[in-house]
């Protein structure tokens, strides 16, 4: 291999690092599992009113998209982007956003954590 | 909740026609491999074999004509008990059966009743499922539903199917064979299982866009249960006293809800669509489509379409998140 190449191969990594790196602030759910909370979306059908990647037939448009979620600045457009904020808002918006359209689905504090965390790994 | 099956013709229930299917289907799929078998056999034999000592016309005498002819001949007369035992499930002579075939005996149309029995009567919609009870006694006497279907397990039911728009095909695989619900006509099916739980059915005739959504549950009960269910389902719907529930009757009472569907006791009254007197007791939304709970509820009546486009019901007009949370709620609580 050239020198010319090798630099190049050499740059190119440089490059690609600097893409992957972490930017700032990544939230992280404790004790959340995502690839349980991705079950946990299907089970319950969330993707009747969103679109969430990675959950099948999740499509509906009631909803805002789901993507990317740890980039959003506010949850709902209300309050900071926060694990536990996202928790409760998951199991139950009404009693944080009162004219919302989206209803409290029964769900366990564990199943709300679990969800949270796949919406942070999206 | 009761156990539910896999919707399988290899899982029949026991005690339902599709197990005696599944029995004939496993004596045609045996038998055929084990001749398949001999006969490869003998042919190997005939190729390889130095000595050929056989006479050719014994093996086509015996081979070719005697086997064939006594086989089949057990095997139509197996069908045809199968046939007139799944049909039936209690009465019916193979002759009848036959007949039927070939549509000579025209009483065979429209049978009576069978004393006793429970007689239910399904139609298939574009995409959904009609269902109206027939019970003998009284209040029981017409019993309108939708989308689920429930039975006694060990006692027979008798499912009249027909069609109001296209041809259907109402299957359950555990249960029973397809039966064709054809507009103008009614078709019989007995189903009967000795084991409780939940079967999966669905629409087997290709019946326009959303004919891949077009499934239901049939709920097999014990008798006591299953009769305290068809006594609540008789009753209309209780009027709402909490007043967010009532917010919610409102939406649907002002909205165009009540131009297509009936929640008996209320003035909603149309019949363009599935009867929702009851419809939080059941155990899917949109025939067998959504899990039932407020999210699924809310999300279907405001986004239907995105979840079973092209079907016959608009998205809703209703305006504010609240509301429509008011009305899902509403309809949950219809049990
Ligand atoms: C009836 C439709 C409906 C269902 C079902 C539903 N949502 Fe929502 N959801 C909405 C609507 C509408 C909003 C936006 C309203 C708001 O932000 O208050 C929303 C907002 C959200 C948000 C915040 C989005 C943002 O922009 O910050 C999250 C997260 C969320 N939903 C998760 C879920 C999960 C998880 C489920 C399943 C347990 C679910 N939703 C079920 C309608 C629904
Ligand atoms: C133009 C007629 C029409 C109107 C108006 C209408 N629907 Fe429907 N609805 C239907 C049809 C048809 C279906 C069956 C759709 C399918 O499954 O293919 C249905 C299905 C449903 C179901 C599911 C029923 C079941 O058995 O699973 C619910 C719940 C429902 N509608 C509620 C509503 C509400 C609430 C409104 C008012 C906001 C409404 N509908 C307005 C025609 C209508
Ligand atoms: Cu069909």
């Amino acid at each position: 291999m050239s020198v010319t190449a090798r630099i190049a191969i050499g740059w190119l990594y440089l490059v690609l690092c600097g893409c992957m790196a972490p930017e700032g602030y990544e939230p992280h759910v404790p004790e959340g599992d995502p690839r349980q909370g991705r079950e946990v979306l299907a089970e319950l059908e969330c993707g009747v009113c969103h679109v969430i990647p990675g959950v099948p037939g999740a499509r509906g448009r009631v909803g805002p998209a789901l993507a990317d979620y740890k980039r959003n600045v506010y949850i709902a457009g209300r309050y900071p982007n926060d694990p536990d904020i996202l928790t409760r808002f998951v199991r139950d918006a009404p009693s944080m956003s009162p004219d919302t359209a989206m209803p409290a689905i029964e769900m366990s504090e564990a199943q709300a954590r679990d969800i949270a965390a796949y919406l942070y790994s999206l | 909740m009761s156990e539910q099956h896999v919707q399988s013709v290899l899982h029949s229930a026991p005690g339902s026609g599709a197990e005696l299917l599944e029995e004939l289907g496993m004596v045609l799929y045996v038998g055929a491999a084990l001749i398949f078998v001999v006969v490869m056999g003998l042919l190997l034999h005939a190729v390889f074999s130095r000595r050929l000592r056989a006479s050719a016309r014994a093996w086509v005498i015996g081979g070719g004509i005697v086997f064939p002819a006594v086989t089949l001949f057990v095997l139509l007369t197996y069908s045809l008990a199968v046939g007139s035992a799944v049909s039936a499930l209690n009465s019916g002579t193979a002759l009848q059966l036959l007949l039927n075939c070939f549509g000579i005996d025209s009483n065979a149309r429209i049978p009576p009743p069978l004393p006793g029995t429970l007689r239910i009567n399904v139609v298939g919609k574009q995409w959904w499922w009609e269902v109206r009870y027939r019970a003998a006694d009284g209040e029981l006497r017409n019993v309108p539903l939708a989308n689920e279907l429930r039975i006694p397990v060990d006692e027979p039911v008798e499912l009249m199917v027909s069609s109001g728009d296209v041809i259907h095909s109402f299957w359950v695989p555990s249960l029973a064979g397809k039966v064709d619900m054809i507009p103008g006509r009614t078709n019989r099916l007995v189903v009967r299982t000795s084991e409780p739980g939940i079967y999966r059915g669905q629409c087997a005739e290709y019946c326009g866009g959303q004919h891949a959504l077009m499934a239901l549950y049939v709920v097999a009960e014990p008798r006591e249960r299953f009769y305290d269910w068809l006594r609540n389902q008789a009753q209309p719907a209780r009027a709402p006293t909490d007043p967010f529930l009532r917010s919610g009757y409102d939406a649907f009472m002002q909205g165009r809800c009540p131009e297509c569907h009936t929640v008996r006791g209320t003035p909603a009254e149309g019949t363009s669509g599935p009867d929702l007197t009851h419809i939080g007791g059941r155990h899917s939304l949109a025939a067998g489509v959504l899990k039932n709970h407020i999210g699924t509820m809310a999300g279907w009546i405001a986004g239907s379409q995105d979840v079973k486009p092209g079907n016959l019901m608009p998205d809703s007009e209703i305006h504010t998140g609240s509301q429509l949370r008011a009305l899902a709620a509403w309809l949950e609580s219809l049990e």
